[in-house]
Formats: structure tokens, C-alpha cells, sequence
């Protein structure tokens, strides 16, 4: 039998130590947040972003004066990827209408290398182009373009904020009605220190944070959420069971108990999601990271955050018992 | 112990089979297709169905299926060579009344069809194409309305011989009338009431003089906004129409804002010229006089001062050149059923300039017909015979403008008109409907912009599907090894459990329609991630269990019995996060979270109810000494 061996680990003897980790931790995040900010992605900031790949290797200054020729001197230009694509990004402009920006921005590269767009080939799916009169692939190729108008930009910041907020006071919620207030607020408590270290390192490294990182995130509330309800569930279940044990000793116990399944399914997850980071593509990589960072984070809160700050919040057997005679049927399993 | 009853298999079956049925269209791949439609000149019949087939068989291409639909028609090729070579042939028999769109179409069999089992629905990401979100101008809607109103107030209260100082609008504070006297208000007030039923009126003093300040009431400002929107999104289907698109969206989002996605649209500088282009009405009179001889005007004759135009059934019709009034004089048109008759009529509301012209020449073509010509402008790259595109000195394509034109309705003037008129004689309240959209489209034209788009070239598409496709089946493999390696026997019941789950993702999903998108796959790939949580926490149950010395049986038994209420808890609350998730998400991730949600769902099924079943029938019912976890 493979298997992770009984566990006999002092976590709460060490929440000291883990709680000025993290800590630590939280002041960099705020700190970063605070003088650094987050480098918010065009779908909250507003503006426009084309991504191109061209069939040599091109060089970014040649890009960046084609573009500033074309009056877009406030361009941000960067590699993606390979030498080969371009990604190119344009804050929201007041003299021109936004849609137009990707049109005028696409046409002056195509100018560049001496083409026009006419078609596109529905085998190969590439864009023909016109040039010199001969009908050609062509060289500089359109792969994605985003426009977001400040209009929708404002709105998904304040949904995005909601949605957040909305998830933490359902899941209190939930929380509080099976167990207790007191692992409500450890539980959300946890969360909140997972997204604000996970948000903190985006920060701190400057990833971009677009929408899907949002999205990230929330899977990252539920799944951080997830590890936290099963130490709690065995919490519970060990309260009843160890009627002699000081409440310390019987959350350390659980905690040991439900760590080979921790370390497990943490284990089965990031397998999933380095898959995802690796094979995924550009488009789902600060996604993966987010989630990746948010799973790691989120394993760690729930043996060293979660747990301590139910235990700093004093309860007892009987703040259980109480649970346990409105949730009867969870003392018949046996 | 450890013996499920046969209702329970049979349940889990029950969901299996469906299934796998369900799961199986994504397996069939895709025929290339041309889906031939009509756009709004022209009608799709049986005898267009004879016109594709004979030139198709005349050029010596086959297809393998012809299908016939609401809009349109679906051709189906064996290879994209034919499709190609088809859509060149399709496109120079009919014309350009008809659009002939490339596309792509699941090749299921017929039997699947009739059931509903279709191949997923992948999301704009994934088969490259347009994604506009467009905003309507309320704003602006509402402040055309009030300039408009400002003059029928003039005409109105002319028309009744009261008199007024000035009658002015000022944006966001309505429409002010000054009145020379107490008494004049009063007849004023009495005109609004009776004729200006949109507006609400309230007395007040301006410089000493007595006013009335009229705002446009809650009611009209939400007719506004939402006929605004109505109209606008019909313009845009109209002209989409144009572009070719296979599988085109155009739907409206909250109060204001139209998604527009065209899937396959790779040229989004014409997608957005065509989108942006704006219709006009031309009001004039058919020349009755040279009717009777049409054919001469078809042979190259046309009288002097008279056009020869199209009607949207293609018949020629002669018109007066000179237009009356235009499309920007039509306050109002509706579809309604006539009282005394039970027909379907259109009930026209012109404005004050619109109504005066009416009446006069009205009054003097009685009996004579009156034609509404639709007018769009068109801009379209100039191609030579051989399709090459034609270009200009400076190395720029040609582009040719062009205007469509089209009477799309000449009725006979009964009587002498004014200002509300109505237009009877239509077969059916769809066709009275469809009238008063067109005619429309000059009135209450709310300007509309862009806010958002997403485009994803063709092939970053076809990319984006490999990637999601590749990231699935390592991260699978990769949880398929683990399991076998970490806890064998258990580990392979995991993994069959962990195979059904994405099968019924992949059936769920299938079933639905439900949009997948990108962030949509890693959404599955995390579900499956997670959903092996749930056998992990059973099985180390278990393993607990033996090593307290319990025997095998029993640990089975209260291994299962014992994780089930926190795997319940632990995937609720994830559920919370995702439906949170689905409320707030736009497009992309709005996928992400149906396939989170859906996998949590399927998750417990596969790994709680069929696990069980299959751990029973290994080790169920008999003597077992150890077990293989």
C-alpha cells in the first residue's frame, strides 16, 4: 500500500509563526497594491489590444515607428511569445471613435509591408492578402483584437467587485447555517487571505489582471473554500468523538487526519492546472497562474489560517452540540 | 454488505446511456456546407431550390444533402473543393439578392438529428470570428424626438390658431412653450392634452410670461428606448445578413446594448462598415400614366422624369423621379388589425413637414399609387471578371459605391391624407410586422456605437481548440496514472468514474447548446481536477478505517458513508462561488463557470453513486481478506 503514512504534526503549536508569515505576506500584498497597483488588463482599464503574427521575425522598434507613424505614438508594443508576435496596446483615445483604432492599426501594418487585405482562406484560414498586383498569404497576419469602450470598462470593475463580494457573504452564509459563526469567519477569513496574497503577487510581478484572472479568483474562493470545509467537517465530527481533549489538541488531530486527502487532491489539481498553464495557450496563461497560485495559497490557509482563527475566536464542545442537534442526522451514520 | 439493489444500477444506466448517446455527435466531425439565404430583396422558394440544383449538375458538382429551412437552404459537400467551387457557381447564378455563406455543419447521422443530439456549440474563441457589444444612443433617441416634437407643436398649435411667442427644447429639461396670455396657455394646454398624448405638461412662468414646460412621459421615453433598440437590432439583421455569415447573433443585452457575433467573420473592417451603414426612406409616386407599358421600359425606354426601380419580389415598377418626403418625416409606423375588416394594416404617424406634404399631393393622386423605396448605401472592393481585385494607383483597392435600392411597398391612395394614415391589403399581421420595421428604419434612427468588440482570427481559433484540447487529455492522463499508481484497484474505479464525468460534461453540454468557450475548457480541466477530490476523500476514509483495524467490508461501507456529508458541503460551496461566477461573467466567463458548475453536478454523481456501484460489484456481497487501495 502506497500511502501518505498517519500524520503527527504540531500545526497550531506553530500559528504563530505561520500567522506572522502570513502576515508578512499580507503587508507586501497591501503594500504593493497600494504604491504599485494592479496592471489592470484592457477589459477594465478601456482601450484597445491587437495581436499579430507576422511570417519573419520582426523587430519591435520597426513596429513601434510604423505605428507612431500612423499617429499612435502612446502604443505599447511587446513580444508575444516568439519574435514573430507582436502584441500591441492603445489606451482609449478621444479623437478617434474606439472600434476604428484596431481597423487603423491593422491597415498601417499591412501598408507597411506593401499589402492589402482582400480575403481570407477558408482552408487554411489565413488572410490572403494583394500585393504588387499578386494575390499572397499574408505576411502580417491578425490574430485577435479586443476593444473594450470605457462605458463597459467601469461596469466590470464594479461588477467584478461585487461578484467578490458577493461570493464571500454567500458562502459566510452557508457556512454559519452548517457549522457555526465561528467557522464562518475563520472560513471567509481564509479567503480573504488567499485573494489578497494571490491579487498581492500580481501586484507585486506586474502580471496583467484581466478578466479571467477575476475568474480565477472566484474558482480559487470555492476551491480554497473546499479544503477548509473538510478540515472543518472533521472539526466536527472529532468534537463529538473526543469528549476528553482540549480543543487545540482535537484540531490538530483533524488536521493530520485530513492531510494525506490535502496534499492529494491539491496535488491531482495542480497536475490539472501545470497541464493547463503548459498546453493552454497565452490567452488562459495568467488564468492558470492565478489558479495555480490561488490553489497553492489556498491548501496552505486552510491548515494554518482557517483553523487557528476559529480556535483565537474561543469555541467549544458546546458551541457544536448545539449544530448537532439541528443537523441530526449527521450523528447516524454509524 | 455492500450490495447495491438493482434499481440503483439501473438508475446509474439510466444517465450513462443517455450519456454516451448524447456525447457522441462531437465525435462525427463537420461537412463543409453553403447555406444559401435570402436577404431582404428577395424570397426563398421552391423554384430557387431548382435554380442551385441545375447549375450545381450543369458544372458537374455533386452534393451529398440539400436541406431545406425556414430562411434558407443547407448544401452540403463531400470535400471543401466541391464547397468552394459550388459557392462561386451558387453565387453567380442567383445574384446578389441572395447571400451564399461558407460553412461548416455536423456531419451526425440523421437518426442523432431527430433526437437532438448535437456537437457542442464552441464559442466565438474557439471558431475565430466578430464579437461586437453596441450600445444605443437612448439619449439621443429621446432628444430626436423632442426637436421633432418641437416642430408638430408649432404645426399644431398654427393648425388651431393659437398663438404662442416660441416654442423651444433644451436637452434634459423639455420642450418650452411661452404663450402671450393666461387664456393662450390654457387653449395650449388643451392641444397637448388632445393631440400630444406622449407629452405631460406643467404650467409655469417663463420671464413673466405664462409657459407651459412639456417632458416626455416615463411611458413614451420607454417606448423610445425600447423601439430604439428594436429597430436598431433589425437594421443590423438585415445587414448582416449581407456579410454571409452562417450562424449570425444579434440579440438585445440589458436595456440598451445589442450583441452582435459573427462567427467565420474574419474581414471586421467591412463587418463594421456594414454594420455602421444607415438606411433611408424615399417617399414618391409610381408614373401610373406609362405603367401599361413596362416591357418598354424594361427594353431600355424609360420615359422622360419616370426610374425604373425593383419591388422585393424583383418586378419592375415604374416611379416619378422627385421624392415627396423621406424615411426622417415617419414619426411612427405600426403593425395593427384593421376593426372593421380584421386585416392587417400598418398605421403611419407622419410629422408636421411630412403631414403637409401628404395632404397637398395626396389630394391630387387619388387612385394612383404611392411607393416606399428603401435606400441603403453600399461600399463594396471592385473586382474584375476573373475575381481579381481591381487596384488604384496608389496600390489601394477600388472600392465602389453603390446604392440598394428597393420598393418595398406601393399602395393605392384611396383619399387625402394627413398626418396619421394607414396601409392596408397585407396577408398577414408577419407581413404588416415586417413593413413597419422597414419603415421605420429612417425614423427614431438612435445612434448607435460600438463599446466593446472581441475578435479572434480564423486561425488562433482553430488554435485555441488544439490547446484546450491538448491541456484536457494530458491533465486527464496525468490524474489517470496518479490514481492507478496511488491506490490501485480503487484508483481504477476512480478513473472510470473520473472518464464518466467528463463524458456527461461533454453530453450536458452537447445537449444544451450551451456556449463553450476557452476559459469554458478550463473549467472542465478543473472539474476534473476536483472531482477525483471526492473519491480521494473516500478512500483515505477507508484506509483510516482498516488501519483501525475494521474489516474490509465495513470500511467500505462507512468510507463511503462517512466522506458523503463533507464532500456534499465542500461542492456546495464551490457551487456558490460559481454561480456567483455565472450571474455576474459576460461571455467567456460565463462559460467558465456553466462547465464548473455542470462538473461539481456530475462530479458527485460519477464519483459517490457509480464508484459505489462498481467498488459493490468488485467486492460486494462476499468474503474479502484485503483490499487493493
Amino acid at each position: 500500500m502506497i500511502s501518505l503514512k498517519k500524520f503527527d504534526i504540531d500545526f497550531l503549536g506553530k500559528r504563530k509563526l505561520a500567522m506572522m508569515f502570513s502576515l508578512v505576506l499580507i503587508i507586501i500584498s497591501l503594500g504593493s497594491l497600494a504604491t504599485r497597483g494592479l496592471s489592470f488588463g484592457i477589459d477594465f482599464t478601456g482601450g484597445t489590444l491587437v495581436e499579430v503574427s507576422y511570417q519573419d521575425t520582426i523587430a519591435i522598434d520597426d513596429v513601434r515607428d510604423t505605428l507612431s507613424n500612423s499617429g499612435f505614438v502612446d502604443a505599447v508594443v511587446q513580444y508575444f511569445g516568439t519574435a514573430k508576435d507582436v502584441m500591441i496596446r492603445v489606451p482609449l483615445r478621444s479623437d478617434m471613435e474606439g472600434a476604428q483604432v484596431s481597423e487603423k492599426i491593422m491597415l498601417s501594418l499591412h501598408e507597411k509591408q506593401g499589402e492589402f487585405v482582400t480575403d481570407t482562406n477558408p482552408i487554411s484560414k489565413e488572410q490572403t492578402c494583394s500585393a504588387n498586383g499578386q494575390s499572397q498569404v499574408c505576411k502580417v497576419q491578425m490574430q485577435r483584437v479586443e476593444f473594450v469602450g470605457p462605458q463597459v470598462g467601469d461596469e466590470l470593475t464594479n461588477q467584478g467587485g461585487l461578484a467578490m463580494l458577493y461570493a464571500l457573504f454567500g458562502i459566510l452564509a452557508y457556512v454559519a447555517f452548517r457549522f457555526e459563526w465561528r467557522f464562518a469567519v475563520g472560513s471567509v477569513a481564509a479567503l480573504v487571505h488567499d485573494v489578497v496574497i494571490t491579487v498581492g503577487v500580481f501586484s507585486v510581478f506586474q502580471l496583467e489582471f484581466t478578466l479571467t484572472v477575476l475568474a480565477a479568483l472566484l474558482a480559487v474562493i470555492g476551491y480554497s473554500l473546499n479544503d477548509t470545509i473538510v478540515v472543518f467537517d472533521r472539526i466536527r465530527e472529532n468534537f463529538r468523538k473526543m469528549r476528553k481533549e482540549t480543543p487545540l489538541n482535537i484540531m490538530n488531530t483533524s488536521i493530520n487526519q485530513t492531510l494525506p486527502r490535502t496534499i492529494l487532491t491539491s496535488l491531482t489539481t495542480l497536475l490539472v492546472l501545470i497541464s493547463l498553464f503548459i498546453f493552454g495557450g497565452d490567452i488562459i496563461h495568467n488564468f492558470s497562474i492565478a489558479l495555480i497560485l490561488g490553489v497553492l495559497i489556498g491548501t496552505y490557509s486552510s491548515i494554518f489560517i482557517a483553523s487557528p482563527v476559529v480556535l483565537a475566536l474561543g469555541v467549544s464542545r458546546e458551541n457544536l452540540l448545539k449544530v448537532k442537534q439541528e443537523g441530526g442526522e449527521e450523528t447516524a451514520t454509524r | 454488505m455492500n450490495k447495491y439493489p438493482l434499481w440503483k444500477y439501473l438508475i446509474i444506466l439510466a444517465v450513462i446511456i443517455p450519456g454516451f448517446i448524447y456525447a457522441l455527435p462531437n465525435l462525427f466531425g463537420e461537412d463543409p456546407a453553403l447555406q444559401v439565404s435570402a436577404t431582404r430583396a428577395a424570397i426563398i422558394d421552391d423554384g430557387t431550390q431548382q435554380q442551385i440544383t441545375s447549375a450545381l449538375s450543369e458544372s458537374g458538382i455533386s452534393f451529398s444533402k440539400l436541406q431545406k429551412q425556414e430562411n434558407g437552404i443547407q448544401l452540403r459537400f463531400k470535400d471543401t473543393d466541391d464547397q468552394l467551387k459550388a459557392k462561386a457557381v451558387v453565387e453567380n447564378e442567383l445574384g446578389d439578392k441572395y447571400t451564399v455563406a461558407l460553412n461548416l455543419l455536423p456531419a451526425t447521422p440523421a437518426w442523432m438529428d431527430a433526437i437532438n443530439a448535437r456537437p457542442m456549440y464552441l464559442g466565438l474563441d474557439l471558431r475565430g470570428g466578430v464579437h461586437f457589444l453596441m450600445e444605443v444612443d437612448i439619449e439621443g433617441a429621446i432628444s430626436n424626438t423632442e426637436k421633432r416634437l418641437v416642430s408638430d407643436l408649432r404645426a399644431g398649435m398654427r393648425e388651431k390658431k393659437i398663438r404662442y411667442l416660441s416654442v423651444s427644447s433644451s436637452k434634459n429639461k423639455g420642450i418650452l412653450v411661452v404663450f402671450p396670455d393666461l387664456e393662450r396657455r390654457s387653449q395650449g394646454l388643451i392641444t397637448v392634452e388632445d393631440d400630444f398624448t406622449s407629452l405631460s405638461a406643467r404650467e409655469i412662468e417663463s420671464d413673466g410670461k405664462p409657459a407651459l414646460l412639456l417632458t416626455l412621459t416615463d411611458a413614451a421615453k420607454r417606448e423610445i428606448s425600447d423601439s430604439s433598440v428594436k429597430q436598431n437590432m433589425t437594421a443590423l439583421r438585415n445587414r448582416i445578413n449581407e456579410l454571409g455569415v452562417a450562424e449570425p447573433i444579434v440579440q438585445q443585452q440589458g436595456d440598451n446594448r445589442i450583441v452582435v457575433q459573427l462567427p467565420g467573420i474574419q474581414d471586421t473592417a467591412r463587418a463594421k462598415e456594414i454594420i455602421g451603414r444607415t438606411a433611408t426612406l424615399e417617399i414618391m409616386l409610381v408614373d401610373e400614366k406609362n405603367s401599361g407599358n413596362i416591357q418598354a421600359a424594361l427594353e431600355g425606354r424609360v420615359p422622360v422624369g419616370s426610374r425604373l426601380y425593383r419591388d422585393r419580389r424583383n418586378a419592375p415598377i415604374l416611379l416619378k423621379k422627385g421624392i415627396i418626403y423621406s424615411g426622417n418625416n415617419i414619426v411612427d409606423a405600426s403593425a395593427g388589425i384593421d376593426s372593421r375588416n380584421g386585416s392587417s394594416v400598418v398605421h403611419i404617424t407622419l410629422d408636421a413637414r411630412g403631414a403637409s406634404i401628404n395632404q397637398r399631393v395626396t389630394g391630387d393622386n387619388i387612385g394612383n399609387r404611392m411607393a416606399v423605396v428603401y435606400v441603403e448605401q453600399k461600399s463594396t472592393i471592385k473586382k474584375d471578371e476573373q475575381g481579381n481585385v481591381v487596384i488604384d494607383e496608389n496600390g489601394q483597392p477600388v472600392r465602389v459605391k453603390s446604392r440598394i435600392e428597393e420598393v418595398i411597398t406601393a399602395p393605392v391612395i384611396r383619399d387625402q391624407l394627413g398626418k396619421r394614415f394607414q396601409i392596408e391589403g397585407l396577408d398577414s399581421i408577419k407581413e404588416a410586422r415586417d413593413l413597419s420595421l422597414l419603415l421605420r428604419a429612417g425614423a427614431l434612427a438612435a445612434p448607435i456605437e460600438i463599446v466593446e468588440e472581441r475578435t479572434i482570427g480564423p486561425s488562433l481559433g482553430k488554435e485555441n481548440i488544439r490547446t484546450g484540447f491538448l491541456s484536457v487529455m494530458y491533465g486527464l492522463i496525468a490524474i489517470l496514472i496518479f490514481m492507478i499508481f496511488y491506490y490501485r484497484v480503487f484508483g481504477i474505479v476512480a478513473d472510470i468514474a473520473l472518464v464518466l464525468n467528463l463524458v456527461l460534461m461533454v453530453a450536458i453540454l452537447s445537449l444544451f447548446q450551451a456556449t463553450l468557450t476557452l476559459p469554458g475548457v478550463a473549467g472542465i480541466l478543473l472539474t476534473v481536477g476536483m472531482a477525483v477530490d471526492a473519491n480521494v476523500l473516500i478512500f483515505e476514509r477507508i484506509r483510516e478505517e482498516i488501519r483501525n483495524g475494521v474489516t474490509p467490508q465495513a470500511a467500505i461501507h462507512s468510507g463511503y458513508d462517512k466522506a458523503l456529508s463533507t464532500i456534499v458541503d465542500a461542492n456546495i460551496t464551490t457551487l456558490i462561488a460559481a454561480i456567483v461566477l455565472f450571474n455576474f461573467g459576460t461571455g467567456p466567463i460565463k462559460g467558465f463557470a456553466i462547465t464548473l458548475s455542470i462538473g461539481i453536478l456530475t462530479s458527485m454523481f460519477t464519483a459517490i453513486m457509480v464508484s459505489r456501484g462498481i467498488v459493490n460489484k468488485i467486492y460486494g456481497g462476499r468474503h474479502v481478506k484485503k483490499l487493493a487501495i
